[in-house]
């Protein structure tokens, strides 16, 4: 049985890949919190874990998301970012200010406000990119090219609106969307990991059905996969996901794109149960590494996601040559 | 059509209409929107005519944001050169990024037509990544963020006169017309046709570098105009450029002003940059071309 030995063994490899990664993670964390470090530790601890607990939702959630999202498309260029997740999730925020008002229905409570646009955005992404995913005969390119003129329609859209909206409700706003790294919303974080936590068990429940997916739509369906309430379902949870890491810190355009792919080339194998944590922890890598080389030694403290803006455009039109080139 | 769009926009807005006020302020920004509208216009058919392809413009080939890091650069270098020497500045890099993007092309052998506009984003959006890093570094982000709103609320009198230069390249380009729609046919085709291809091109990307640079300068970036505007009139007037040239010239400075309008009357006596709504009414148009049923595009 030379098939389930090199089965076996493969499995073995991509054990012993997550192993290194999650240690990998794990060192990065570490060295965030204390390189540098000077005065009371309770104080730095307390300081830098805030940004930590960020990095790490907002790794999960944005790998999460890219992969499943990326198996349902059947491709590794599309991602929810580059597909206008995030443009739509900052538009929902606004507009849902703009319509009810900063302080209408006890909004000075973050947490529900941050309840009812995650509610608007799982409605709207089901509606939106429902009809459009479910015309099989675009091209990836057509895809591709629709999402990202979408999102520059959204968010023009949303700096349309913040010009329209009433200065007072502007301010309570502020500070909603110019969330960065460096100023978490701190708030937040209870709900966004309850979030997250409620996704990624979802995810976990649709893995076997996920793997099958890869397969393609017509084999999928033959294996008895219910490939629309699939897509729908992984739609859904992209929008929660990509909701949690937007209200979190800020739209980051390309970190799905460049953790997915990564993921694919050193996790050998395709299954999701690998793939989707390997991706994770790339993900928490990235974000923790990046942001302490860049403030400790480049002494830029929001420069992370213009960086990976560049190395992801990099990335993409190299996917594009190559995927043009086979 | 045109010129009731352009008294409206003499008469819209806040205080008197006294003489002073329309000489200094009205007028200018009123030509200033249809010299900008225009000439953007003119420079989206010329680079689809060269690129031979109906959805690159400036904004979507990484032109304009190429002018915007040449303004950068020249603000942190030189900050007090003349305008016309930051302008030529932005210009060259305006070039240069637009070479660029055409050897990112080149490199890839079966290109679909909507391949190179995606590229050509994705190029844009580093650049810019690359311009916001830098702005960041030299705590210029403001400035850069009014470059990127393009707004026309801030066109005085001796502001806005740079302009002027898109009116000579857009006769230029009408003078040439009959050259860049044979260029238009693919090189093969317009070789064989008797006609120095390379001269053309470089041409049309010279007269696109500078009408962008020159707008980027004054007011700021505009996106898909010059992609919305040549398509409608090609789906209405086909492509011959001599005969649909005054067209997409005037249905360019149109559109500006109608957008410009929009965002002044919307929320009166504030405006809303004409760029953003721009953004809105061209990026649904863009969609609309992209999406609709039979596209033959696609």
């Amino acid at each position: 049985m030379p098939d389930a030995v090199a089965l076996q063994r493969r499995r073995g490899r991509a054990a012993f890949v997550l192993v290194c990664l999650a240690v990998l993670a794990a060192a990065a964390v570490v060295a965030f919190l204390t390189v540098g470090a000077r005065g009371r530790w309770d104080f730095v601890l307390a300081f830098r874990g805030v940004k930590l607990a960020a990095i790490v939702l907002v790794g999960v959630a944005v790998a999460t998301a890219a992969v499943i999202f990326q198996t349902i498309v059947q491709n590794r260029i599309l991602t929810p970012s580059i597909m206008g997740f995030d443009a739509l999730y900052s538009l929902i925020q606004t507009s849902v200010v703009f319509f009810i008002g900063a302080r209408g229905l006890g909004f000075g409570d973050q947490r529900l406000a941050f309840a009812v646009d995650v509610c608007a955005m799982i409605g709207f992404a089901l509606l939106l990119y429902g009809w459009l995913l479910a015309d099989e005969r675009r091209s990836l390119h057509m895809m591709l090219l629709v999402g990202v003129v979408m999102a520059a329609v959204f968010r023009s859209s949303t700096s349309f609106m913040e010009r329209v909206i009433d200065p007072n409700d502007f301010v309570v706003l502020q500070d909603r969307l110019f969330a960065n790294f460096n100023t978490v919303r701190r708030e937040l974080l209870v709900p966004a990991a309850i979030a997250v936590l409620a996704v990624l068990v979802a995810v976990w429940r649709l893995l076997p059905r996920l793997d099958v997916m890869l397969l393609g739509r017509e084999a999928a369906i033959g294996l008895g996969v219910d490939h629309r309430r699939v897509t729908m379902q992984v739609l859904a949870l992209v929008a929660i996901l990509t909701s949690v890491s937007t209200a979190l810190v800020g739209p980051i355009t390309f970190l799905g794109l460049l953790v997915a792919n990564f993921a694919y080339v050193i996790v050998p194998g395709f299954r999701h149960i690998h793939i989707v944590p390997a991706a994770a922890f790339i993900a928490v890598i990235t974000l923790a590494g990046g942001q302490l080389v860049l403030e400790r030694v480049f002494a830029l403290n929001a420069a992370l996601p213009m960086v990976i803006e560049f190395v992801g455009g990099a990335v993409l039109i190299a996917l594009l040559i190559r995927s043009s080139r086979r | 059509m045109l010129l009731a769009l352009a008294s409206a926009s003499l008469l819209v807005g806040v205080g008197d209409r006294s003489w002073d006020i329309m000489l200094v302020s009205r007028l200018p920004r009123t030509l200033a929107l249809l010299l900008a509208g225009a000439s953007l216009a003119v420079a989206g058919v010329l680079m689809q005519l060269v690129v031979q392809n109906r959805f690159v413009e400036p904004t979507t080939a990484g032109t304009a944001q190429s002018a915007g890091l040449g303004m950068l650069a020249v603000t942190i270098l030189a900050p007090d050169a003349p305008i016309v020497a930051k302008m030529l500045c932005a210009a060259a890099f305006a070039l240069a990024g637009t070479a660029a993007f055409l050897g990112i092309l080149r490199s890839i052998p079966l290109r679909s037509t909507l391949t190179v506009p995606l590229v050509g984003i994705v190029f844009g959006g580093m650049v810019w990544a690359g311009t916001t890093m830098l702005a960041y570094r030299y705590d210029l982000l403001q400035t850069l963020a009014t470059w990127n709103a393009s707004d026309f609320s801030t066109v005085l009198r001796g502001r806005y006169e740079l302009l002027w230069i898109g009116l000579g390249l857009m006769i230029a380009a009408y003078v040439a017309a009959d050259r860049f729609t044979i260029a238009g046919l693919g090189r093969d085709n317009a070789v064989n046709l008797g006609l120095d291809y390379r001269a053309v091109v470089a041409l049309a990307l010279l007269i696109v570098a500078l009408v962008t640079a020159a707008t980027v300068v004054t007011v700021g970036i505009i996106p898909f105009l010059g992609l919305v505007v040549p398509n409608i009139v090609s789906l209405a007037a086909g492509d011959n450029l001599r005969r649909t040239l005054p067209l997409v010239a005037g249905l360019g400075a149109g559109l500006m002003l109608a957008c410009d309008l929009i965002g002044r009357v919307v929320r009166f006596p504030f405006e809303i940059p004409a760029g953003t709504v721009m953004g809105i009414i061209g990026g649904g148009i863009f969609l609309y071309l992209l999406l609709r049923k039979g596209g033959r595009l696609a």
